[in-house]
């Protein structure tokens, strides 16, 4: 067991836990950010996207003891003073969930992605959301979602 | 730390929902039957405060025009937490932004609570809409009563009710005192709105917990957090059916943040295995990975999908499908064998339920599932009484969560440190390990084409891997004989669009090889089947109908290139009428890339336009996903695949283009449900167009790993 101290949606955590353990259990179990989901385990599905110094991670395969001093964006970090981000709003205006299981990684996929590319082609989005699955396949709504946000930010 | 799944226990209505459904379920059951609303009108004045108007266990009003309502199924993302108030909503007669939604737990004043088989929308519809017509028409009476003139002049719009002669209104809020004093009509009496007057239903309603899902808000199983939790992880057999006989557990119960670890074994409906109870998910998954168990692999152990494939192919050829004598000399026969694999759900949220076992041995159980009277009587046969099961939003169904397995097994483990809540999570590992899967099977088809181009005979020996033949819901021509079922000790259960996933996969690539055989397009044959095959409880006109909507908006009949093609299937699955046309491309070296795939659907009248449209997407893409890539196979009677890396499911990058035509309902006929319908056209579609650019037939899934390579 160590104590580590986080910079997560820019508040400073602590915690204390095996120096093994993943951000991702950290995140849900320790500091209770739930939005934040288990899906595989070994990087595949995209759903424990998180921004370590704003670059799209799999907290799953993120060791608590590798953060340091980075800092740490959950999906409940993204709206401010309860203002849902463009990304956000297009989620819900096009109603793109189904289970929704998934849909914090996509926005974090896609947050990223707009944030290096904010008018991103087809193939960007190919490129940069194909690390995150959708069992209910909500693509085709995914891909619209981040066309409709790009096109207001 | 204290995140529950929706904590709605001071807000509006909520309290006097559970007290209203507590008395509705004491003795009344199901808070559907006539009558029943009545009595719980009549207590419920007694019990709740006399300013909110609670008509029956899913209304309440507010003297401020609030208007809750409680959803009473589990959304498992087929939209029903949206669509069931909606029907409501629609015949109460307000507007929709008036509308809250809460998640009912499960209470036998709300009926049947289950979700499968895409039976929602089909056996809900008028009940829903009863439920708000008996509100509005009770507010019409104290309208009436207040205005001392007759209910026929009184009329409705917006949560407003109107007497026109008089140039007077009042606002539903206003009744509500009014109206809970009023007797319950019977819902069978009352009047809907006819379909000319339908507001809601038909219209782009986004889903209510969207702004939760897209902030990171806990709403899923795996989310609940109670005070004091503790995390499970269970290991069982990977032999299908085998057992622990002993493990490491002194040292388990050592490493770091494990509370405890012990062998469940003989208990009612779980399956044996190892439980370890820790302090954090991540110690009981660790802890769990140093497992040491000697297994007793019971008789599966030899079990291999090559064996399985071997029996299958004996019991195809034992059991020849049989055309009939006096076929023409100069008919064309034609023979097909087609097989599927098995799949997993792999539902992105794996298996899980928090238990909390309490001193007196009663059962609070939060849970993902399709079934919540399931999950209480398997908590319930783990020796628990008393057992209250909250629903949680669900990470998927397709089938899975109709099984309360899980359920079990966290129960058996928290009975094991009562007074502390335990969730029990399985690993992907241990979810797709752990499956029902979705049944292999084998076709074995012969047909017979005349000389005219005419199909004169087809059929079909179906060997299956579980129990029932698969429903032949559209052809009366096409004769089918099922084989006995092979014994093969895999676990299988219902996955989406069960029976008709890949079996129609199956039909409809043969009645495609049978119209090229013929010479002949692939949807003039189809519509000439149709004029002629009928079968009972399904309207052949409404499919040619789709046919014909689905092939118009795809540009059926266009010249393609060699590498390009369109393929075309349809299916009657779940009462749903869907005709999916596929456009692929395939390069010579044999890269497959699937364009495009347009659906006609006729469901009758749209609940809910952006969740059907949504629900048609998805269906065709699932259909389109399961039979691209993935397969479990069996090895030394266990699954092969254990994670996303070896199970292979779409991604964004070949996600095709997917358009939706729905035909037009009338309102004041009850629709037919859409998990399902859209999913088993899709996958013989892409195959029929893989056939149509390259001259290359799919008989066998899943399409990767076969050659397309063309010249």
């Amino acid at each position: 067991m160590a104590t580590y101290q986080l910079n997560v949606n820019g508040e400073m955590k602590t915690v204390e836990v095996e120096a093994d353990t993943p951000l991702l259990w950290v995140l849900r179990d320790s500091i209770g950010l739930v939005g934040t989901k288990y899906g595989c385990g070994i990087g595949e599905c995209g759903a424990c996207t998180v921004h370590i110094d704003g670059v799209a991670k799999r907290s799953c395969g993120t060791p608590v003891s590798k953060v340091g001093t980075a800092k740490v964006t959950t999906i409940e970090g993204l709206a401010q003073d309860g203002k849902l981000t463009a990304l956000q709003q297009a989620w819900c205006d096009l109603d793109v969930p189904q289970c929704g299981y998934c849909q914090c990684g996509q926005i974090m996929s896609a947050t990223a992605l707009l944030a290096k590319t904010p008018k991103p082609t087809d193939a960007d989005i190919d490129s940069a959301m194909s690390g995150n699955l959708c069992r209910c396949a909500t693509y085709t709504r995914i891909r619209a979602g981040i066309h409709a946000a790009a096109a207001i930010v | 730390m204290n995140t529950t799944v929706e904590n709605i226990s001071s807000e509006l209505g909520r309290r006097n929902f559970i007290k209203v459904s507590a008395l509705a379920g004491g003795g009344l059951m199901l808070g559907l039957r006539m009558g029943v609303g009545e009595a719980v009108a009549q207590t419920a004045s007694a019990t709740a405060p006399a300013t909110n108007f609670i008509p029956n266990a899913f209304i309440s009003i507010t003297p401020k025009g609030e208007v809750a309502i409680i959803s009473k199924t589990p959304e498992i993302g087929q939209g029903m937490k949206t669509a069931l108030p909606m029907l409501i909503a629609e015949d109460l007669d307000v507007p929709w932004s008036s509308v809250t939604v809460y998640q009912a737990d499960l209470n036998a004043a709300y009926g049947n609570q289950g979700v499968g088989g895409s039976t929602t929308i089909p056996t809900n519809y008028m009940p829903m809409r009863q439920l708000g017509a008996t509100a509005r028409t009770m507010l019409v009476q104290a309208a009436a009563q207040t205005w001392n003139v007759p209910v026929g002049e009184c009329t409705t719009a917006s949560g407003v009710v109107y007497h026109k002669a008089s140039n007077r209104s009042l606002a539903y809020g206003d009744l509500t005192s009014t109206a809970a004093k009023l007797p319950t009509p019977d819902p069978s009496t009352v009047t809907l709105k006819d379909d000319k007057d339908i507001k809601i239903l038909g219209t782009r309603v986004a889903g209510v917990d969207n702004p939760k899902v897209v902030t990171g808000k806990p709403l899923f199983g795996i989310d609940v957090k109670q005070p004091g939790q503790l995390y499970a992880n269970f290991v069982k057999c990977p032999v299908f059916g085998g057992k622990p006989v002993s493990a490491n557990l002194d040292e388990i119960k050592k490493l770091p943040g494990v509370h405890d670890a012990f062998i469940i074994d003989g208990v009612t409906g779980v399956k044996s295995g190892v439980a370890v109870v820790a302090d954090s998910t991540w110690n009981a998954i660790s802890a769990s990975n140093k497992l040491q168990v000697k297994w007793d692999e019971g008789a599966n152990a030899d079990q291999s999908s090559d064996n399985i494939a071997k029996l299958a192919q004996a019991a195809g050829a034992s059991g020849a499908a049989a055309l009939p004598d006096g076929l023409p000399a100069d008919a064309k026969i034609l023979e097909g064998v087609y097989n599927f694999p098995y799949l997993s759900h792999a539902t992105l949220e794996p298996m899980n339920t928090t238990v909390l076992v309490k001193n007196d041995g009663s059962a609070e159980v939060w849970t993902p599932t399709q079934q919540p009277s399931a999950v209480q009587r398997i908590v319930a046969g783990v020796g628990l009484s008393n057992v209250t099961v909250h629903i949680t939003r669900v990470g998927g169904g397709f089938g899975r969560r109709l099984q309360a397995d899980y359920a079990g097994e966290a129960a058996a483990i928290a009975k094991n440190v009562p007074g502390v809540p335990v969730q029990l999570l399985w690993t992907r590992e241990q979810d797709m390990g752990g499956d029902v899967y979705r049944p292999a099977g084998w076709h074995f088809f012969k047909g017979a084409v005349g000389a005219d181009g005419k199909i004169l005979a087809w059929a079909d020996n179906f060997v299956p891997v579980q129990g029932g033949a698969f429903g032949n819901n559209e052809f009366s021509s096409l004769k089918v004989s099922a084989s006995r079922a092979i014994p093969t000790g895999v676990p299988t259960g219902a996955w989406r669009a069960p029976n008709d996933n890949a079996n129609f996969w199956a039909v409809q690539s043969f009645l495609d090889e049978m119209a090229h055989a013929a010479g002949r397009d692939p949807l003039q044959v189809r519509l000439e089947l149709l004029a002629t095959d009928q079968i009972k409880g399904y309207d052949a006109a409404r499919m040619s109908g789709v046919l014909k909507l689905a092939t118009e908006q795809a540009g059926w009949g266009k010249q393609l290139p060699k590498g390009q093609g369109m393929g075309m299937a349809f299916t009657f699955s779940h009462r749903g009428y869907v005709c999916v046309v596929a456009e692929v491309t395939v390069t010579q070296a044999g890269v497959l890339t699937v364009n495009k795939m347009t659906a006609g659907v006729d469901v009758g009248p749209v609940v809910n336009l952006s969740a059907a449209e949504n629900q048609v997407q998805g269906g065709m893409m699932d259909g389109l996903s399961s039979a691209w890539n993935p397969k479990i196979t069996i090895s030394q009677g266990r699954a092969d695949q254990s994670n996303f890396d070896e199970y292979k499911l779409i991604r964004m990058s070949a996600a095709p283009e997917v358009a939706v035509h729905f035909v037009k309902g009338d309102y004041n006929v009850a629709p037919t449900g859409l998990g399902e319908p859209a999913l088993p056209p899709a996958a013989p579609a892409v195959c029929n167009a893989i056939f149509a650019a390259t001259g290359i037939r799919i008989r066998s899934l899943p399409i990767a790993g076969q050659s397309l390579k063309w010249s």
